[in-house]
């Protein structure tokens, strides 16, 4: 209970943050990509408060041997850059200047009860659906191969 | 035209981290919003549970601000319905192959220093800015 209940402050203070920074506004956001016409700076002051915050609060909290609730800490561990990494991100920058959203920016946003927000969560929540399941079948093909 | 708002950009920026470093701090997990809604889709992860409610409080959160504060939260989308899908699923395909998003790379996984997390930044930025400068000054617009 005490890990769920834990889990929705957090998320709480996440959508706060989104929120009051820009990030849930699609006009902001493709403002601050538009160096040729209406060039907004804000985000790069979320992005720096987010990384400032998170390298001074990582460096004390990875010092410990477990988180508080969780027998370990869930870190990814490869260095490598890969084509998926690459064309994966590509292809989410190609979405992210179409519409304006990122993913931690269109969840928070569906809470000001905007039906963009909601047409566009739903489509990436398709999306990554799509690509679970297709990355699952064939990681099932190929041991059913390999076997 | 929107306002630049350095001070608040920079006060919400501080709180992103903050939850990233309590989620870490109090669940050893990543605050990277792709992570966390790819165990939520098919098929599921056994883990739902604290992926659900931390989703549910970034839902909630503006809601409860407007409700509580009557702060308006500036929101403004011109994209036509038809795009806005066609963008949702290219950055739900895009971030699930590319391992994360904003949230996760750019924030999380930079703050650590990760080469991948660093590389894919850079890339979506730049693949970002590339799309938004032919969209609006060589097409002149979605229609």
């Amino acid at each position: 209970m005490i890990r769920i209940l834990s889990a929705l402050m957090i998320g709480l203070l996440f959508g706060t943050g989104i929120a009051l920074s820009g990030m849930a506004n699609p006009a902001k956001v493709l403002n601050f990509f538009d160096f040729a016409g209406t060039w907004d700076p804000s985000l790069a002051f979320v992005m720096g408060g987010a990384l400032i915050v998170t390298a001074l609060g990582y460096f004390f909290v990875l010092k410990r041997q477990t988180p508080l609730f969780e027998p370990q800490f869930h870190l990814p561990a490869r260095r490598d850059i890969d084509l998926p990494l690459i064309a994966g991100s590509a292809i989410f920058g190609l979405g992210w200047g179409i519409a304006g959203f990122c993913p931690g920016g269109a969840i928070p946003a569906m809470g000001l009860g905007q039906a963009d927000a909601w047409i566009f969560a739903g489509a990436m929540i398709a999306g990554i659906a799509l690509a679970r399941l297709a990355r699952h079948s064939l990681a099932t093909h190929a041991a059913a191969r390999a076997g | 035209m929107t306002e630049f708002t350095p001070l608040l950009s920079l006060a919400g920026g501080s709180l992103i981290g903050f939850a990233a470093v309590l989620l870490m701090a109090f669940h050893g997990r990543i605050a990277g919003m792709t992570g966390i809604l790819s165990g939520l889709v098919p098929p599921f992860s056994h883990d739902w549970g604290w992926r659900a409610a931390f989703l549910l409080g970034a839902v909630a959160a503006p809601a409860l601000i407007v409700a509580a504060t009557g702060f308006a939260i500036p929101f403004d989308s011109a994209t036509p319905a038809p795009w806005l899908v066609v963008g949702g699923l290219i950055v739900g395909i895009g971030v699930y192959f590319g391992s994360g998003c904003t949230s996760g790379h750019g924030v999380c996984g930079m703050a650590r220093l990760s080469p991948r997390s660093i590389i894919a930044t850079l890339t979506f930025m730049a693949s970002t800015v590339a799309t938004v400068f032919v969209i609006r000054h060589l097409l002149g617009g979605l229609s």
